[in-house]
């Protein structure tokens, strides 16, 4: 009885109050898809850093023709140099693994990781440097390799893959800040909007209000239905937000993304995106629960 | 069953009090009528013993329940125990008539079989049984003002306040609503009925409680609408305007229906 009339008086209310409660279901939901965003974009940089650091930790650019660094005087590095590198880094008891990539096989990545792009067309084999990609035993002996190779002859380089993945940690962390603090000002609208929303609910229905307040109907009684519209509202809106992640690492990071950047990174997948979508539909019920509870006891006081 | 004791209300500090250090007691199973012009507080008794309003002094024992030391929480308890109906019937007007009777009941938890049972047999009580599906818009004054005591009713509360149920409908209407009510307090029920119909007043006979100001002024079983000694006195029912003799304030504010005596 009692569910079956409280569930009646929510979609009653939901449907006279329809144009609020379809800007509640919006606002929460662009607010709980940008957490669910900045919350993909975190588990990108934990999948990326763990993909990093099982494979480089420091890339040795050899000199090509033109180079600008000092150490090269513009001229590209001999086979000699080259040999002698590779060899100097299989002797080195912290080198776990090396992998040569030659001029040819750096031109192909470049060509393929930047085919979308019209500067594609105008590299040649041999403007990208040819590299040792070294794996330590311990990533964080960095600089032993650092300090023997900086300066050798023919190396323009030595790049700690750790730092070059550090700028890129801190642009996806920005993203997330930025994801996040779009999300928290929108959550602050969708709470103000549902205050709203239940005030005006309350005075479309202050005829009923006034009289359960007369027959002695319960304070919960009263203010169940208004708390339960509000999450209903909010939680289609997560809903949606959740689809809209889904989406959006389906079709555009594994569809997309995946193809773009080819095999040089991985990214987030849909278990990612399974993980973070539960996650926004309590938050986005939890949001509205409190709000509507903050707004009740304000405007619907017994 | 109801007891005042030395209450006082002001709305605002310092404001003439709406009622001035009353102290009544209406006793189980009684009908008693609150009489007095607009503004004596008869209103704001009938809310103080609802609880919709805190008296600022004095102490209010309403079926058991002692309304000041009542927490929020207690109301709903205290105002099921109690019915009330208004001069404004206070239907909601897209609900039927069953629908309106039975929210009453919903909104309290009430199973449905439960509700299935009292709802028409409160119907039937005051005279609607045939009109359940009807909404309020289409009955007459009288018919909504039935509605609104089965409402109040159908719970089968102790006490029944009545605030001016008959301050919209005419005279005989008001007659059939207040021997409604008559039956509701010979089953048991308590009933406190303010008013300014003179007619009902003085044709039912019952206790009549007077407010003046705030004050009980006269608190007599089986009374009349005025007191005792001026229904022997020539009643001047047409002229308001007119010097009354008996009156010692002659530039109060003149209530018409005040000076109508032995309507029926």
């Amino acid at each position: 009885m009692r569910l079956g009339f409280i569930l009646g008086e929510i979609w009653t209310g939901l449907r006279r109050n329809l144009s609020m409660a379809i800007s509640v279901i919006l606002v929460t939901m662009v607010s709980v898809f940008l957490l669910g965003l900045g919350m993909l974009a975190q588990r990108q940089a934990d999948t990326m850093k763990g993909y990093w650091y099982d494979r480089i930790q420091v890339s040795i650019y050899m000199c090509t023709e033109g180079a600008p660094q000092p150490n090269c005087n513009e001229q590209a590095a001999t086979d000699d140099q080259k040999a002698t590198i590779e060899s100097q880094l299989k002797a080195m008891p912290e080198v776990d693994q090396v992998f040569r990539e030659d001029a040819q096989e750096a031109f192909d990545r470049f060509r393929e990781q930047f085919r979308n792009s019209p500067i594609a067309d105008t590299v040649q084999v041999g403007d990208i440097p040819e590299s040792f990609r070294v794996k330590l035993k311990d990533p964080t002996k960095f600089a032993v390799v650092s300090s023997q190779f900086e300066g050798a002859p023919g190396v323009a380089s030595v790049q700690d893959q750790e730092k070059v993945l550090k700028k890129f940690f801190q642009i996806i962390n920005g993203v997330t800040v930025f994801a996040l603090g779009l999300a928290s000002l929108m959550a602050v609208c969708a709470a103000l909007l549902m205050a709203t929303t239940i005030r005006q609910a309350a005075f479309v229905r202050r005829r009923e209000i006034s009289i359960m307040r007369l027959v002695g109907a319960s304070n919960r009684f009263i203010q169940t239905p208004f708390i339960l519209e509000g999450v209903f509202a909010a939680l289609i809106g997560s809903v949606l937000a959740g689809l809209a992640i889904v989406g959006i690492v389906q079709f555009f990071v594994q569809g997309y993304l995946t193809t773009a950047l080819q095999s040089t990174t991985t990214l987030v997948g849909l278990g990612d995106a399974l993980v973070v979508v539960p996650i926004l539909v309590v938050v986005g019920a939890a949001l509205a629960a409190a709000s509507a509870g903050v707004a009740i006891s304000r405007y619907l006081k017994v | 069953m109801i007891r005042f004791d030395h209450v006082t209300k002001r709305y605002a500090p310092g404001a003439a009090p709406a009622l001035d250090d009353v102290s009544l007691e209406i006793a189980r199973g009684e009908f008693a009528f609150v009489v007095g012009k607009s503004g004596s507080g008869k209103s704001t008794l009938m809310r103080i013993a609802l609880r919709e309003q805190m008296p600022t002094d004095g102490e209010v024992m309403v079926a058991g329940h002692e309304l000041r030391q009542m927490s929020s929480r207690q109301v709903p308890r205290l105002r099921r125990e109690m019915g009330a109906v208004f001069q404004d019937f206070r239907l909601l007007p897209g609900k039927t008539v069953t629908q309106n009777v039975a929210f009453a009941l919903q909104v309290i938890g009430k199973p449905r079989h439960a509700i299935r049972t009292l709802v028409p047999e409160t119907l039937e009580m005051v005279g609607l049984a045939d009109k359940g599906k009807r909404l309020p818009h289409e009955l007459s004054g009288g018919e909504q003002q039935r509605v609104a005591i089965a409402r109040a009713v159908v719970n089968k509360p102790q006490i029944l306040l009545a605030d001016e149920p008959t301050g919209n409908l005419d005279p005989a209407t008001s007659l059939d609503i207040v021997q409604l009510l008559d039956r509701i307090n010979r089953t048991g029920t308590t009933i406190v009925m303010a008013t300014h119909d003179s007619a009902i007043v003085n044709e039912m006979r019952r206790r009549v409680v007077e407010l003046q100001e705030g004050r009980v002024v006269r608190d007599v079983a089986e009374g009349t609408y005025t007191p005792e000694r001026t229904t022997a006195e020539p009643a001047s029912q047409d002229k308001p305007e007119a010097p009354v003799s008996w009156e010692p304030e002659p530039e109060e504010d003149f209530d018409p229906s005040a000076g109508y005596e032995g309507g029926a």
